[in-house]
C-alpha cells in the first residue's frame, strides 16, 4: 500500500488538506488527526522526521507555519517519502509561486488536483512537475 | 483571490477562517450546510457550476471534521457531466467522500466504464484514478479486462497507461479472484522495457504486488529490474524532469530495489554481477553533501540498497561494508540518519554472520537509548533487544534497568517487558535472573505486569538451587521501608514457600518472617491479601514445634478475614483456619508447590501482542524469524507433563486431597474419565482445593479450555496412598517415560523444508530443532539450531548423521548438554557426489530428567536442492535435445495415475522444484518444456531437459521425456519428477467414489508437501 494518508496541518493544528488512501470513518479521522498532530507538533528541529504511531509511521516536514504529515507503512522508505513531500511543495511552488498556507486553503481543489496526479491508491504515480501540472493548466485554459 | 471563479466558496472559507472559536465555526458551518441542503433540494434549478461550488463546500466541511450526510448523490452525478471542470470535481470529491461499499458508487459504474473505454484521454485518467482509489468488487468484475487492455495498448499515451497500471494494482489486490493475471509475466516484462519513467514508476508498484504474491511466475522480470536500476544509476536516458537534485528519480530507484527484494535470490551470474556492481557503486559512492534535499534523496537510495544487499545475503565483504556504514550512521549528528541507521541495523540482525560486527557498536547504541528523541530511543531499544545474546545479556539488561528510572512513561512497560524476556532467555546464571526481575519490580513496579512476577516464581519453584537464594533476596527487599505492592506479593509468596530453608540464619525464624511480611499488610490492596494469607499459613506449617504465640497471631488474622466481603479472601481465611487446626492434614495440603510444567512464556506472547506502538519489523518478530526456536516463541504448546492449565472460572481440583476427605464424601461428584482421570468437582466453594486456588493465581499460561484439549494426559490420583503426597500427585498417565510426543507433524515439516531453506525440522515439549540451509552448486551448508525450551538442562545430547552413499556430510561437534533456554548452532556441511534420490537421516537423542528421547529425522538435503534454475533459448534447447538421442541418456515413459493438475499449476510445481518452465518452446499448448542444471561432484554442472506431453482429454496420464548427459542423472531425475506428479493416497483418505480412476487420486491439493507425503 505504501502511503496511507497525506495531511497538511498548520501550527494551530487546523487541517488544511486531508487525503486518505484507506477508508476511515469520520470519527477515526478526527481521532487520528488529533493524535498525530499532537505528537508531531510537539517535536523540535533537533528531532528526526519520523514518528512511530500505532502500527504505522508518520514522516513529516515543516514549512513555515504548515506541517506536511504523511502516514506510511512501517517498511516504507522514510527518506524517499520525506523528499516526496518536498517534491510536492516544489510543485505547488511552481504553480502558485512561493506557495503559502493561504494558497492551499483557498485553492483546495488545485491542491487536490496535484495530489491526484502524484499519488494514486497510496503509490507514487508521477514525479515530473510538468506532467503533474499539465491537467491543471489544461483546466485553466478551458475555463 | 478566487481563482476558478468560485467566489461563494472563497467567501465561505474566509468566514470559517475568521471565526474566533470552535463554537462560531460550528455555527457558520451549520448555516452553510443548511444552505447547501436547501439548494440541493431544488436540484432542477442548479447549474453545473453551482453544483460544483456546493460540492467543494461539502468537501471542505468534511475535511474540517464535520459530518456531511447528504449531497453524495450530487457529487456522484457530476461524474456524468459533459464538461471537464464539472466531471473532474465529481470524480475527485466522490473519491474523497465515499468508500468502495457505498451504494451510490454503483450508479456511476456505467459512466465510469464509458469514460475508461472512451477516447477522451483526460476523462480516461479521471476514471482510472477513481477506480484506482476506491474501486471495489463490482468495478473489478466489469472493468478489469478494459484496464488491462489499456495498460498494454500501444496506441495509449503514457499519461493513461501509468494510471491504468495502478488502477489494475488496486483491482488485483482487492479481488485477486476476479482479476486474472495468469500469463502476465511476459506483459510485465514488456512493460519494464518502457522508456517513460511515469509508466515505469507505476508499473514497478504493480510488479511489487504481483511478485510479492508469486515470485516464481515473474523470474523473467528480474533482469529487467536490474536493467532499469542500471539505467537510473548510470543516468542513461533520464529526462531532466525526472532528475531530482541531480539524482535520477530516487523514487523509482527505491521502488525497483524493493521489487528485487521479493525474489529470493538472483541466480543468473551475469545479472547478479551487474546488480552487485550497481549496489557497490551506491554503497561506496554516496557522499554527504550540503544540500539537504540531495542528501536525503541519495540516502533514500542508499538505505534501499543496504536493504537489498542484506536480502541477497551477499558476500561477507559487502556485508561488513554495510555494517560499517550503519555504524557510521548511528553516530552522526543528523537525527534522520541516526534513526535509520538503528532501524536498519535491527533489520540486519536477520543475517547471521554479522552479529559480532554489530556488537562492536554496542556502546554507541546504548548512548542512543538516551537520545533526546523518543523515535530514536525506541529504535535503540529494539536493536538492543534484538542483538542481545548470552555474551552481552548482562551488560544490556543492566543498561535497560538503569535506563528504566529515567525512561518515558510511554516506554516503561515495553522496556520492563523486554528486560524481563532477555533476562530469562540469556541469564548466565539463574540467580542473576532473579536479581534482575526483583530490581525491575523495585524500580518500575507499576509497569511490571503480573506475568513477569508469575514467571520468576515459576523459575524459583522449578529450580531447587535457587530457592534459598530467592528467599534471602525477598527478605532483603522487605526490609526496605517503602516497596511496590508487586514486590510485597512476590516476596511474601517466596518467603512463604522457601523461607523455612533459611530458618537457621538469624532473622529468618518463622516469627521474624511473619512479622516482616505482616508489616506490609496495612499498605496492600485486596488483591494481595490472599497471597499474604497463604504465606502465613505456610509459615505456620513450617513452625515446628508449633509456637503458640505465633499461632494465635495468625489465627486472629484468619478469624478477622473469615467475614471479609471479598469471597476469595474469605474462603482462604476460612479454609486455612480450619486446616491449620488439623495438624497433619495441614502438612499434607500446604506442602511445597509442585514443579510447574514447562510452559510457554506468556511474556513473549504478550510482547508480540503489544506490537501496537512499535514498528512492524520490531526485533521481537525478527528474533522469532531469525532464531526459529528458543522455546519461548513457540505457540500452541501442549502442557508437556500433563498438568492441565487452570481454567479461568471454577476451581479444578488438581492436587491430591487427603483420602479421608474423599472417603468421607462418597457421594462426591468425582468424574472418572476413561483412562482413569478424576476431576473432583465440588459444588461447595468452601472446600475448594487450596493449591488449586494458588495455581489459579499463578496461571501464567492457562488458556481456558486447555483441559478439554488434553484430558487424557491429565491425571489425578484420587485414591492414592496418602504417603504419595504433594508433587507426586501429578503423574502423567498415558505418556510413560520415553514417549515424549513431537509437536506438529514431522513429515509435513520435512516436506515443507524440501521446498524452502529455513524452518523447523522437529519440535517436542523439550526441544526445537530448526534448520537454515544455503545451497551453492553441489555444496550445501545447513545449520541445525538446537533450542532447549526448558528451564532445566538437556543432557546426553547426541546427533548422528546417517548419510546415503551419494552425500558427504560433516556435522560439527554437538555439545553433550544444552543449558536451560539456550540455543546451540551446529553447522553441517554437505557435498553431493552423484545423482541420487536417497535421503540422509539425522539420528538425534537427548535425555530430559529420566526420560531418554530418540528420534530419526530425514534431512532436507534432497535432489532438488542441487538444481539451479536456468532458462534456455530455442537455439540452445533444440541442438541439445537432438544430440541426446535415446536411452540411457534420454528416457521416455508414459506415466499413469497422475494427479490431475491444470497446466499452469503443473508449471508452478516445476518451478518450485527449480525446473524452469520455458514457455513457447513447444508449439503444442498441452505440452510443457523445462530445463535445469544439476550439480554434483562427478557430473559437475549438467544441463537437464524435460518435456511433458499431456492429454487434455485425460489429465491422469502423460508422457515424460527426460534428457541429460549422464545416464544415472537422467534416470534419477525422471523418477524424482514422477514422484512429484503421481498422486499417492495419504493416510486418512476419503472413501473413493465408485467410478474412481484406477490408481487412487488424491483430492487436488495445492500443498506440494502433501504431494510428497506419500513418497516415503
Amino acid at each position: 500500500m505504501g502511503i496511507r494518508f497525506i495531511l497538511m496541518v498548520n501550527k494551530q493544528g487546523q487541517t488544511r488538506l486531508a487525503q486518505y488512501y484507506e477508508w476511515l470513518t469520520l470519527e477515526e479521522r478526527r481521532a487520528l488527526e488529533g493524535d498525530i498532530v499532537r505528537k508531531c507538533l510537539a517535536r523540535n528541529e533537533q528531532q528526526c522526521s519520523f514518528v512511530e504511531h500505532s502500527n504505522y509511521k508518520i514522516v513529516y516536514r515543516r514549512y513555515a507555519s504548515l506541517f506536511f504529515l504523511v502516514g506510511v507503512d512501517n517498511d516504507e522508505n522514510e527518506l524517499a517519502i520525506l523528499e516526496f513531500i518536498h517534491l510536492l511543495v516544489e510543485t505547488m511552488d511552481r504553480h502558485f509561486g512561493n506557495v503559502c498556507e493561504l494558497d492551499i486553503m483557498f485553492h483546495l481543489e488545485k491542491a487536490h488536483f496535484m495530489l491526484e496526479e502524484m499519488v494514486m491508491n497510496g503509490c507514487i504515480v508521477e514525479t515530473s512537475k510538468s506532467n503533474i501540472l499539465s491537467p491543471i493548466q489544461l483546466m485553466e485554459k478551458t475555463s | 483571490m478566487a481563482l476558478s471563479g468560485m467566489r461563494g466558496l472563497s467567501v465561505f472559507i474566509s468566514d470559517v477562517r475568521n471565526c474566533q472559536n470552535k463554537e462560531q465555526e460550528r455555527l457558520r458551518v451549520d448555516k452553510e450546510l443548511g444552505n447547501v441542503r436547501t439548494r440541493f433540494k431544488n436540484e432542477k434549478g442548479l447549474s453545473p457550476y453551482e453544483k460544483k461550488k456546493y460540492v467543494w463546500k461539502m468537501l471542505y466541511i468534511y475535511m474540517l471534521g464535520y459530518d456531511v450526510d447528504f449531497g453524495h448523490m450530487e457529487a456522484v452525478s457530476l461524474i456524468s457531466a459533459p464538461k471537464y471542470p464539472e466531471k473532474q470535481v465529481g470524480y475527485i470529491v466522490t473519491a474523497c467522500l465515499l468508500n468502495e461499499n457505498h451504494d451510490f458508487l454503483r450508479l456511476a459504474i456505467n459512466t465510469v466504464r464509458n469514460d475508461i473505454i472512451g477516447r477522451n484521454e483526460t476523462f480516461q485518467c479521471l476514471a482510472l484514478t477513481l477506480v484506482g482509489n476506491i474501486g471495489g468488487r463490482e468495478f473489478a468484475e466489469s472493468l478489469a479486462a478494459d484496464v488491462q487492455k489499456l495498460l498494454i495498448s500501444s496506441s495509449c499515451r503514457p499519461l493513461v497507461r501509468k494510471k491504468a497500471a495502478l488502477c489494475l494494482l488496486r483491482l488485483y489486490r482487492k479481488n485477486p479472484d476476479v482479476v486474472n493475471v495468469d500469463g502476465w509475466a511476459d506483459r510485465m516484462a514488456q512493460l519494464l522495457d518502457e522508456r517513460d519513467l511515469g509508466v515505469l514508476t507505476s508499473s514497478m508498484s504493480l510488479l511489487v504486488a504481483l511478485v510479492s504474491n508469486n515470485h516464481e511466475a515473474y523470474w523473467s522480470c528480474l533482469p529487467k529490474c536490474v536493467k532499469t536500476l542500471e539505467r537510473l544509476a548510470r543516468n542513461q536516458d533520464i529526462p531532466q524532469e525526472y532528475t531530482y537534485y541531480g539524482i535520477p528519480s530516487p523514487w523509482l530507484q527505491v521502488k525497483t530495489m524493493r521489487a528485487l527484494q521479493y525474489f529470493p535470490t538472483v541466480e543468473d551470474p551475469n545479472t547478479r554481477r551487474s546488480l552487485f556492481e550497481v549496489l557497490q557503486r551506491i554503497l561506496m559512492g554516496t557522499d554527504v553533501v550540503k544540500n539537504v534535499n540531495k542528501n536525503n534523496a541519495s540516502h533514500a537510495v542508499l538505505f534501499e540498497a543496504l536493504a537489498l544487499v542484506m536480502h541477497l545475503d551477499a558476500e561477507k565483504e559487502m556485508m561488513s561494508q554495510c555494517v560499517a556504514l550503519l555504524g557510521k550512521f548511528i553516530a552522526v549528528r543528523e537525527p534522520n540518519i541516526r534513526y535509520l541507521g538503528l532501524e536498519n541495523m535491527t533489520r540486519m540482525l536477520m543475517v547471521t554472520d554479522v552479529q559480532d560486527i554489530i556488537k562492536r557498536h554496542q556502546a554507541q547504541i546504548i548512548t542512543s537509548l538516551k537520545d533526546p528523541d523518543i523515535s530514536i530511543r525506541r529504535r535503540a531499544l529494539d536493536l538492543l533487544y534484538g542483538m542481545c545474546d548470552v555474551s552481552n545479556a548482562k551488560d544490556i539488561v543492566e543498561e535497560l534497568l538503569q535506563y528504566l528510572s529515567s525512561a518515558d512513561f510511554a516506554m516503561r512497560e515495553e522496556l520492563s517487558l523486554k528486560a524481563a524476556i532477555l533476562a530469562e532467555k540469556f541469564a548466565p546464571d539463574l540467580s542473576w535472573y532473579v536479581d534482575v526481575i526483583l530490581q525491575l519490580i523495585d524500580k518500575a513496579g507499576d509497569f511490571v505486569s503480573d506475568d513477569i512476577w508469575f514467571r520468576v516464581v515459576q523459575f524459583v519453584t522449578n529450580n531447587e538451587d535457587l530457592q534459598s537464594y530467592a528467599a534471602a533476596k525477598a527478605r532483603e527487599y522487605l526490609n526496605k521501608p517503602a516497596i511496590h505492592e508487586t514486590m510485597v506479593k512476590v516476596s511474601a509468596y517466596i518467603l512463604g514457600e522457601y523461607g523455612h530453608l533459611l530458618a537457621r540464619r538469624p532473622g529468618y525464624s518463622p516469627k521474624e518472617l511473619f512479622t516482616i511480611i505482616h508489616e506490609k499488610h496495612p499498605t496492600v490492596s485486596t488483591s494481595t491479601i490472599p497471597i499474604l494469607l497463604s504465606s502465613y499459613a505456610k509459615i505456620l506449617m513450617h513452625t515446628q514445634p508449633p509456637e503458640p504465640e505465633l499461632q494465635n497471631q495468625i489465627w486472629t488474622i484468619f478469624n478477622k478475614y473469615e467475614s471479609c466481603i471479598d469471597v476469595e479472601i474469605q474462603q482462604r481465611a476460612a479454609e486455612y483456619f480450619a486446616l491449620s487446626r488439623k495438624g497433619a492434614s495441614l502438612m499434607d495440603i500446604l506442602a511445597e508447590m509442585p514443579k510447574f510444567p514447562e510452559r510457554q512464556s506468556a511474556l513473549i506472547r504478550k510482547a508480540e501482542d503489544a506490537e501496537v506502538d512499535t514498528a512492524e519489523q520490531s526485533a521481537i518478530k525478527l528474533r522469532a524469524q531469525q532464531q526459529m526456536s528458543t522455546a519461548l516463541v513457540v505457540t500452541d504448546q501442549r502442557p508437556p507433563n500433563g498438568m492441565p492449565a487452570q481454567p479461568s472460572i471454577g476451581p479444578l481440583s488438581l492436587v491430591k486431597v487427603p483420602s479421608e476427605t474423599v472417603d468421607s464424601n462418597p457421594g462426591d461428584q468425582g468424574l472418572t474419565h476413561p483412562n482413569g482421570v478424576v476431576y473432583k468437582e465440588d459444588p461447595q466453594p468452601p472446600s475448594q482445593d487450596i493449591i488449586g486456588d494458588l495455581l489459579g493465581t499463578l496461571s501464567i499460561e492457562g488458556p481456558p479450555g486447555a483441559v478439554a484439549q488434553s484430558p487424557q494426559s491429565a491425571t489425578y490420583e484420587a485414591e492414592g496412598a496418602p504417603s504419595a503426597a504433594d508433587a507426586a500427585a501429578l503423574v502423567p498417565v498415558g505418556e510413560e517415560s520415553g514417549s515424549v510426543q513431537p509437536i506438529g507433524n514431522i513429515n509435513e515439516r520435512f516436506y515443507a523444508l524440501c521446498l524452502k531453506d529455513s524452518g523447523v525440522l522437529y519440535e517436542d515439549p523439550n526441544i526445537q530443532i530448526g534448520i537454515k540451509a544455503e545451497w551453492r552448486a553441489h555444496q550445501g551448508r545447513l545449520v541445525l539450531f538446537l533450542g532447549n525450551k526448558n528451564t532445566a538442562s538437556l543432557g546426553s545430547v547426541q546427533a548422528l548423521i546417517l548419510p546415503p552413499t551419494h552425500l558427504k556430510m560433516e556435522l560439527s561437534l554437538v555439545p553433550e548438554t544444552i543449558p536451560p533456554r539456550a540455543q546451540v548452532q551446529c553447522p553441517l556441511e554437505v557435498m553431493n557426489l552423484r545423482p541420487s534420490r536417497d535421503v540422509a537421516v539425522l539420528d538425534f537423542s537427548y535425555k530430559f530428567g529420566p526420560t531418554m528421547v530418540n528420534v530419526k529425522l530425514r534431512l532436507p538435503a534432497v535432489l532438488n536442492k542441487f538444481l539451479q534454475p536456468i532458462t534456455v533459448s530455442p537455439e540452445e534447447f533444440f541442438p541439445q535435445w537432438r544430440s541426446l538421442s535415446g536411452p540411457p541418456l534420454k528416457l521416455q515413459e508414459v506415466v499413469r495415475g497422475v494427479r490431475p493438475l491444470p497446466l499452469p499449476e503443473m508449471a508452478n510445481l516445476f518451478n518450485t522444484y527449480r525446473l524452469t518452465v520455458c514457455p513457447g518452446l513447444d508449439p503444442n499448448p498441452n505440452n510443457l518444456v523445462a530445463s535445469t542444471t544439476f550439480y554434483s561432484e562427478t557430473t559437475r554442472a549438467m544441463l537437464c531437459l524435460v518435456r511433458i506431453e499431456t492429454d487434455p482429454a485425460d489429465r491422469t496420464q502423460l508422457r515424460m521425456t527426460v534428457a541429460s548427459g549422464d545416464p544415472t542423472l537422467t534416470f534419477e531425475l525422471k523418477e524424482f519428477i514422477k514422484e512429484q506428479l503421481v498422486s499417492i493416497p495419504t493416510a486418512p483418505q476419503r472413501p473413493q467414489g465408485p467410478a474412481a480412476p484406477p490408481p487412487p487420486v488424491a483430492p487436488a491439493s495445492q500443498d506440494p508437501g502433501a504431494l510428497l507425503a506419500g513418497l516415503l
